[in-house]
């Protein structure tokens, strides 16, 4: 690896912990990018030369902290800190300097930058480019290019979410245990935001990016809090998704049903780390929604074939989930096993008294009409297929429900025959 | 005489690599490991999942401690590892569990293996 691009690899992997100890140390979010911005300016000019530095956050919080500190006049109180030419050979006094500075509080920073970042008024789409430009460094021009949007729009998105919580309140000090996992849920469901964002854009590349840099996250957060099963769960839940991604979609760009994937194109690798961190996640007997989400997915993952699928758990599964999150969408999914074990009839019952609920819901159209279509109802599975195609919300979408659609005219144009 | 060669590298920064970046490194390694292997000298190889997978079982108590995550004390030093086929975590921990009635002390850190290449010098010899 070129220099270049193993300090660019160590600067996005430090970035969470370092941006997250200078925003507790400067308690400003764009102070905290401006220093941030700077150490890794003096860290390519520096590293090359003196060679990487043992721990490369503590070093970026340290000139972080010293380059804004030049900035701003410095005060009595202040120590000095060692100049960063100094720094990278210091292996010994590095460590326990670091540790005076931050010791135990990297923990609580990093997730106090992720918090900062899922403020509740903050609409979803803030929070999602705001933790990508602040917390994973993605640059207006990648978000821009990942939403599909003007780097200007999202440049005045990010600029109003930083005013937004400029003007709130951001809690510095470190969370009680009731707090932290507060923080932790909100912080977990803005993390599963992003990789949505990305998982539901169909096949865009960029967007793909957003599912990658969604499990790093996840994983950061594993690492800093290792026994907590939801945070195994959500883990676990976007690699099994994720796994799938070079399957869902065909050379033009239509989603594949799961049912008529190449299971051979499926990420072994990522299935394998997500089962492994159900089986970790449900030792701890503390099921969550993330969890039973997670062990659908592993069921799916599971199946070599898809008749090998095993739908009764997944039922099962679904059946639990509505009981902990009651939604008329995930009865929309459980509809889908129910389907699969008690026949189409059974499903339509089911999802019927939903229509009222989900009357502008693309995938509620796009069921109802599949369930019609097996029951032989061709007209209309036609009426629901036409009122998916109307509510879908990109062309991948609308050209999978036309695939059905064609089937449903084909087979009632037989009827018509016969 | 048999040599390991235990793999440390920090894991922020190879998580973080793309999946090209990934592929690289891989097929640049598995050209000298056909190499080795054509020599007859390539025993397994494995690359372990990251260490948010792990489990520790601490067998410094009885009955021992299982705690989430990998072993992270630096008082104790890496003495061998077994490969084992377990149906699950739980299974994988009463294995780890019986290990450790016969040898109490220190700890063993369950990781599960995401890429195995079997031992093939005997293959290569016949």
């Amino acid at each position: 690896m070129t220099d270049a691009a193993w300090i660019g690899a160590a600067l996005t992997a430090a970035r969470p912990q370092a941006m997250g100890a200078l925003l507790r140390y400067f308690r400003d979010l764009d102070t905290a990018e401006e220093a941030f911005q700077e150490a890794c300016l003096r860290a390519l000019k520096n590293w090359p030369k003196n060679g990487p530095p043992r721990d490369p956050a503590a070093w970026l919080i340290l000139v972080g902290r010293n380059a804004a500190l030049d900035g701003v006049r410095k005060t009595s109180r202040q120590t000095p800190l060692p100049d960063e030419e100094h720094l990278s050979d210091l292996d010994d006094v590095e460590a326990p300097l670091a540790e005076r500075l931050d010791g135990s509080h990297y923990r609580d920073d990093v997730l106090r930058l992720l918090f900062v970042c899922c403020h509740p008024e903050l609409a979803a789409t803030q929070q999602i480019a705001l933790a990508l430009r602040v917390v994973s460094g993605l640059s207006v021009r990648q978000i821009a290019r990942a939403f599909l949007a003007s780097e200007a729009a999202i440049e005045q998105r990010i600029t109003r979410a930083k005013a937004r919580i400029a003007s709130a309140d951001v809690p510095f000090e470190a969370p009680g245990p009731v707090e932290r996992a507060e923080r932790l849920g909100a912080v977990a469901a803005m993390i599963y935001l992003v990789f949505n964002d990305g998982y539901s854009a169909g096949a865009v590349p960029d967007r793909a990016a957003l599912c990658e840099e969604a499990i790093r996250l996840a994983r950061i957060l594993l690492r800093l809090f290792p026994a907590e099963p939801e945070i195994m769960g959500l883990t676990a839940l976007m690699l099994l998704q994720h796994a799938r991604a070079t399957a869902r979609f065909d050379a033009n760009g239509e989603a594949i049903l799961l049912d008529e994937q190449d299971r051979g194109l499926w990420d072994a690798k990522l299935i394998n780390e997500g089962l492994a961190l159900i089986d970790k996640a449900m030792r701890h007997r503390a099921p969550g929604a993330y969890q039973v989400q997670a062990a659908i997915a592993a069921l799916h993952a599971r199946a070599a074939r898809p008749e090998d699928t095993d739908w009764a758990q997944i039922d099962a599964l679904y059946a639990s989930l509505e009981a902990m999150q009651p939604s008329p969408v995930v009865t929309l999914n459980r509809a889908v096993a129910v389907g699969k074990v008690a026949g189409p009839a059974a499903a339509l019952a089911l999802i019927e008294p939903l229509e009222g609920s989900l009357s502008g819901y693309f995938h509620y159209f796009g069921a109802k009409g599949a369930f019609l279509l097996q029951l032989g109802r061709s007209a209309e599975a036609r009426t629901a297929f036409d009122r998916a195609i109307a509510l879908a919300g990109t062309p991948a979408e609308a050209a999978h429900i036309r695939r059905h659609l064609d089937r449903a005219l084909r087979e009632s144009g037989e009827a018509a025959e016969k | 005489m048999l040599y390991a060669i235990l793999c440390y590298h920090e894991e922020d920064v190879v998580c973080s690599w793309t999946r090209e970046e990934d592929e690289a490194v891989m097929a640049r390694l598995a050209v000298i490991q056909e190499r080795l292997t054509k020599e007859g000298k390539m025993g397994t190889s494995l690359r372990l999942l990251p260490t948010t997978a792990a489990t520790t079982l601490r067998k410094s108590q009885e009955p021992p401690l299982v705690l989430d995550g990998p072993f992270a004390e630096t008082k104790e030093q890496l003495l061998g590892f077994y490969i084992v086929d377990a149906d699950d975590l739980d299974d994988a921990l009463n294995i780890a569990r019986e290990l450790a009635a016969a040898n109490p002390g220190g700890a063993y850190e369950i990781r599960p293996v995401g890429l195995f290449n079997p031992d093939r010098r005997e293959a290569v010899r016949k």
